[in-house]
């Protein structure tokens, strides 16, 4: 193993490193708490290897702006936080009506509003799923280290250009704070998705908007020899407004279906000692490094945790969720909100009735007490 | 090429009124393209929401058509992401000014390589004229049914402060001008701002007992002079025409070009 690959990082540097690494060439930011780190980074980074970074003046316009260079051919990406987070939610529903495939990293603080900035919160997992308007769907990617951060934000980059779409790195403040160890992967070593361009020739129609067999849809780079339209409005094959009822019912299945006919293909979760299980802790982010030291250290003692750590929260993969907690006696999903997850779990499972939620909502890193203090009184154990 | 091989035949007919004065506008801009020589795939249309952002659709262009306020920060990303397309921005004044007025005033002063047309019809057409930031004191809307006490923003002035390089302004009556002063503006390098003044007899117009399009026109040719013109001496509220401000400054991007070079020397 190369030393040199071994770093000793912040999360939100192992963020920076794992986009490079997918290939990033834009990113448009603007300053905020927990995530400035990434667009420090990256103002220093991007340029030495010819790429682009602009400092916008606010986060609707950074995320539009990534829009645009997506639109010429660029892979790219902007790092926000809950209140950011907020403002980008108009150009978000632009980017999944559009199909433009772009990252957008929330290392999230405590909300609503202005809310905690410096102390964690994972209590953006439904705005980032509802929080923009009208039907549609979304990729959430999350981890709970840094060498699954890095993967996950390869990752994100390759899902964004596999279905065309957004996808949000939903980071929470411990984990882009944190420091621990970071092996960078060789050249190769992960799989890059690029850009599926199209192959009509010049003189041919092109329509940017009608799918292959396979669902995707070729891109052609604006400045390319393909001139078309891009809107936000609901459009044809030809990326022309229309408001055709069967336009309008066909375009909006395909942005749902392309992701939700895939949940399986996209998501990406872990699981410890959930064979023989009793108690099913389900968690991610920051949080599932306490679940995880909490089976980890019961175990010896004979207790029967187990964990199923989520990477994907979005499309929640609900048949997988069912399936790993099927034999559980307690299912407790431990997460820094007020169970905006376990409400997925609930629905889930059979007998929802076993889920319960252990928390912390006051900006405190939620430790393996606190989940251990709920476990005793849900085993009747007392407090 | 014909002004016929610019625009999207299969698009049309176009959603604008009888009389409006935004086709006016698309055909001095499709004008200036054609006299400037310009490939049709090296031209990016970006615009906001309105009755001016549905320009984008009709022309042969790479268009992009986006959020309400807007278009100038997509625009500023594609730009920067490839500097030697040309970026045409046509946006309304509500469009420009009032909910995209932050993205306005940053582009201007980046002085980032972008031509933004600011058509100015005073009123929010697209919803069924509501006063805009540049509708005026004294005149009426939908929603200033008594009358408008808000004062309007000077886009010329407006632009001029936050710091854009080619700030100019003219009307659809004014048609060889505003070819003039477009073709001026595409050429610029860097942030330039065309304001045009365009009727909306529809809403502006009839609210404000303004006439037909033609009499609206007519009063672009009698309310408005060229800069610095006796006629603004003997009367101040004459609006003038013409280009205000036309400086070098380093543009943004060939400025980033820099920055990528001494990144990569490492220093």
């Amino acid at each position: 193993m190369k030393t040199e690959n071994i770093k000793f990082i912040q999360g939100n540097e192992a963020c920076v490193e794992g986009a490079l690494y997918a290939g990033l060439d834009f990113f448009a930011g603007y300053p905020i708490t927990p995530s400035t780190e990434i667009a420090e980074l990256l103002s220093r980074r991007l340029p030495q290897k010819g790429g682009k970074f602009i400092q916008m003046e606010d986060e609707i316009a950074s995320m539009s702006a990534i829009i645009g260079a997506s639109l010429t051919g660029s892979k790219v990406m902007t790092a926000t936080s809950g209140p950011g987070f907020s403002l980008m939610q108009e150009a978000l529903g632009y980017a999944i009506m559009a199909e433009i495939p772009c990252v957008i990293v929330n290392v999230q603080r405590g909300g609503p509003s202005t809310g905690i900035p410096t102390h964690v919160s994972q209590g953006d997992v439904n705005q980032t799923r509802w929080g923009t308007h009208g039907d549609h769907a979304i990729v959430a990617l999350t981890a709970s280290n840094h060498q699954d951060v890095f993967e996950t934000t390869v990752e994100a980059f390759n899902i964004s250009e596999t279905y065309r779409t957004p996808v949000v790195l939903l980071y929470d403040e411990v984990v882009g704070h944190m420091r621990e160890r970071l092996r960078v992967p060789e050249t190769g070593e992960l799989p890059l998705v690029e850009r599926l361009r199209t192959s009509v020739s010049e003189g041919v129609d092109y329509h940017p908007y009608l799918p292959r067999e396979d669902g995707r849809l070729p891109m052609s780079d604006f400045g390319g020899v393909h001139r078309y339209n891009v809107t936000g409005l609901f459009h044809d094959m030809w990326g022309f407004p229309s408001d055709n009822p069967k336009v309008v019912h066909g375009l909006l299945r395909h942005l749902v279906d392309k992701i939700q006919n895939n949940v399986n293909q996209i998501a990406r979760f872990k699981e410890y000692y959930l064979e023989d299980a009793e108690c099913v802790l389900v968690s991610y982010g920051s949080s599932a490094r306490s679940a995880n030291h909490l089976v980890v250290s019961r175990r010896p003692r004979g207790e029967r945790l187990g964990l199923l750590e989520l990477q994907t929260l979005w499309p929640f993969p609900y048949d997988i969720v069912r399936e790993k907690c099927a034999n559980a006696k307690y299912v407790v999903v431990v997460e820094m909100n007020m169970g905006q997850i376990m409400q997925e779990v609930k629905k889930a499972v059979d007998r929802p009735e076993r889920v319960f939620l252990a928390n912390r909502i006051d900006g405190v890193f939620i430790a393996p007490r606190d989940i251990r203090a709920i476990l005793r009184i849900i085993q009747g154990k007392g407090v | 090429m014909a002004i016929k091989d610019y625009i999207r035949e299969r698009f049309f007919p176009h959603i604008w009124c009888p009389g409006c004065g935004h086709g006016t506008v698309l055909n001095s801009l499709l004008r200036t393209v054609s006299q400037l020589g310009m490939s049709r795939n090296e031209i990016v249309v970006v615009s906001g929401i309105g009755c001016s952002s549905r320009i984008s659709g009709y022309v042969d262009f790479h268009t992009l058509h986006t959020l309400h306020g807007r278009a100038l920060a997509f625009a500023t990303g594609v730009k920067l992401s490839r500097p030697e397309l040309n970026l045409i921005v046509p946006m309304g004044d509500g469009d420009a000014l009032a909910i995209g007025g932050n993205h306005f005033i940053h582009a201007a002063r980046r002085n980032i390589d972008l031509t933004a047309i600011v058509m100015n019809n005073r009123i929010y057409g697209m919803t069924g004229g509501q006063y805009s930031p540049l509708s005026g004191h004294g005149t009426l809307a939908t929603t200033a049914p008594y009358t408008n006490i808000d004062y309007a923003f000077d886009t010329v002035e407006l632009a001029t402060a936050a710091g854009a390089s080619f700030v100019a302004r003219s009307t659809t009556y004014h048609v060889q001008q505003l070819a003039k002063i477009l073709k001026q503006a595409i050429l610029h390098e860097g942030f330039s701002v065309v304001e045009v003044l365009t009727q909306c007899p529809t809403y502006f117009g009839r609210k404000n007992r303004l006439g037909s399009a033609a009499d609206m026109m007519e009063d672009y040719k009698n309310n408005t002079t060229p800069i610095g013109s006796k006629a603004k001496k003997e009367n101040p509220d004459l609006i003038e025409r013409g280009v205000f401000v036309q400086k070098e400054i380093p543009e943004y991007c060939s400025e980033y070009d820099k920055i990528i070079e001494r990144a990569m020397k490492g220093n």
